[in-house]
């Protein structure tokens, strides 16, 4: 076992060991607090796809995050007021419908942005992506259907087959498992052939096509994968706090992500989850004690820029190794 | 005679007021090594950069297997046998010189979209990217990040990456440039070896290279080919002399 796969089942452990604590001791609130690490976990694991391997830096994946809870909220909505849908389909509160549809949906967002963002590169990319996610956040505020600037509740979580999801740790179970299904996709990504063609974009676009591979087409699809994973952390998001507003689709939260895969460690693949159980802790603990605990935030976001570029996971694991 | 593999007809390119490239004709005939030669600012370059289709000449055509391929960009080009070298190297630093190496095979072989199996375990990458490294003989050298390796190995690497594309022509940039004598004379005996392979048009500035190695030589000088002919055509030919050899004819 490589010395990275040990340090990326200990952060997973470790992640997993909080909520069977907490039930141990029944401090059931910080079960609640894991489960917000495992969503935000597997939102960053789906940017990292496109951040880490293929360095795209994407400023705009709220609006993918914010896509999943709106289809969270608006297919639970309507099955709870038993409203049919557009086209006369139902509504719905199975938990596998909802993310295939945030999938279908973020996917084919992601497509359109994707292909007209990916012509630009460097500042311009961020900034392009960043205008399309602001565009789908005004969207939302001013979109009266669906609860507008309010937001929209979900008054009943939604349903998983066969479990009971408004069990705190059975719904951390539900998206820990995702996280392990995202986790697993980003390596197979990863060490595959398209994620090769996808590094080596990253590392000098001018060698790969000089190879005669086309680095827009593999870094469209990239883009789109990548907002697939994020979409359907914002359909567990939406989920565990029951709740959709236009603020997950805001920048705060493209930045959030992009901060969380900075402290875990860029393209690393258990970087995310570190990132992210790092990011709430800080969140809760300090949190509780200063309302300017972003700012001791930004100083640890310093200090992992200045002195530890890979992030936690490359404090532990030392560099990248590509084989 | 043979049909040239790669013809270039009245290319011309103009940046602002400098004509980089100026109404040049050349061909690469089966099998022959052309070496393009010309003073520092001559124009090498940018016409390499033409013929692999990362520049696009103001006018004129270039035909390669006897199709033009002027509305074709780097991908197409490369995929149809158009494989070139830099005049800096140009690598994945942070993938070995085995995957560097792969990347090429994958290409060769069209699947850059399989998302599952993981490459090093893949014989038919790992393989045939090994056999190339072999042959420039970068073997050991295999799991070294391209980052790492000196500079002789990585222009070794970029030729491997290009005889693994199953190139159809080499388009090769100084290759020798920054070499110790000792790899510039094994580049050499490797360089003739493998124009059987494929026929290379090479820039080079090493002239006991180019006149060792090419079957002709064309003259560039200020965007201009002032003259193509055999080794010793161009040793004795008076405006090249004094354009370029540095004598007083």
């Amino acid at each position: 076992m490589s010395r990275e796969t040990l340090i990326s089942l200990v952060i997973v452990l470790a992640l997993l060991a909080i909520p069977l604590w907490a039930t141990a001791v029944g401090e059931t609130f910080y079960i609640t607090l894991a489960t917000r690490m495992a969503i935000l976990a597997l939102a960053a694991v789906g940017l990292n796809i496109a951040l880490g391997l293929g360095g795209l830096v994407s400023f705009g994946h709220a609006a993918f995050f914010g896509i999943g809870g709106y289809a969270a909220g608006i297919l639970a909505s309507h099955a709870f007021n038993m409203e049919p849908l557009p086209f006369g389909l139902p509504g719905t509160n199975a938990m596998p419908v909802i993310w295939a549809t945030a999938i279908v949906a973020s996917g084919l967002v992601a497509l359109a942005i994707g292909a007209i963002s990916l012509r630009t590169a460097g500042v311009y990319f961020i900034m392009i992506t960043l205008a399309f996610a602001q565009m789908i956040f005004y969207f939302a505020i001013s979109w009266p259907a669906y609860g507008g600037e309010d937001g929209l509740s979900i008054f009943v979580r939604n349903q998983f087959p066969g479990v009971n999801t408004l069990d705190g740790l059975t719904f951390f179970f539900v998206c820990f498992g995702l996280l392990m299904a995202g986790l697993l996709l980003f390596s197979l990504l990863r060490d595959s052939r398209f994620g090769a063609a996808l590094q080596a974009a990253r590392q000098n676009e001018r060698r790969l096509a000089t190879v005669g591979i086309a680095p827009y087409r593999i870094r469209l699809a990239a883009f789109v994968i990548s907002a697939m994973v994020t979409g359907v952390a914002g359909a567990l998001f939406a989920d565990l706090n029951r709740f959709v507003s236009p603020s997950m689709l805001s920048w705060h939260m493209s930045g959030e992500l992009i901060v969380l895969i900075i402290l875990g460690g860029v393209g690393r693949l258990a970087g995310p989850v570190a990132g992210a159980m790092l990011y709430v802790a800080f969140e809760y603990f300090l949190g509780g004690i200063t309302e300017r605990w972003q700012l001791f935030l930004g100083l640890l976001l310093l200090a992992v820029v200045l002195f530890a570029r890979g992030g936690v996971v490359g404090l532990l694991a030392g560099k990248a190794r590509h084989g | 005679m043979a049909e040239p593999v790669l013809q270039l007809s009245n290319l011309t390119k103009t940046f602002g007021a400098l004509k980089a490239t100026d109404d040049v004709s050349l061909d690469l005939r089966p099998g022959e090594i052309h070496a393009l030669i010309g003073p520092n600012g001559a124009g090498k370059s940018t016409l390499i950069h033409q013929i692999a289709g990362s520049l696009k000449p103001d006018t004129g055509t270039i035909r390669f297997l006897g199709r033009d391929v002027g509305a074709l960009g780097v991908p197409e080009r490369a995929r149809i046998g158009l494989g070139r070298t830099f005049q800096i190297s140009s690598l994945t630093p942070e993938f070995s010189a085995l995957r560097n190496v792969m990347l090429a095979v994958q290409a060769r072989q069209g699947t850059s979209f399989r998302f599952f199996r993981p490459v090093m375990r893949d014989r038919s990458l790992t393989e045939p990217a090994m056999a190339m490294l072999e042959r420039v003989g970068l073997a050991d050298r295999a799991t070294i990040p391209a980052a790492e390796l000196s500079h002789g190995e990585r222009r070794q690497l970029e030729i491997a990456i290009a005889l693994a594309l199953g190139s159809k022509a080499f388009l090769l940039d100084e290759p020798m440039a920054g070499m110790d004598p000792e790899g510039s004379k094994t580049l050499t005996g490797f360089l003739d070896q493998l124009r059987q392979e494929a026929p290379i048009l090479l820039v080079e500035h090493d002239m006991d290279a180019v006149f060792a190695l090419a079957d002709r030589i064309s003259v560039l000088v200020y965007g201009r080919v002032i003259a193509t002919g055999s080794v010793s055509e161009i040793r004795n030919d008076a405006e090249v002399r004094r354009a370029y050899l540095g004598e007083e004819a």
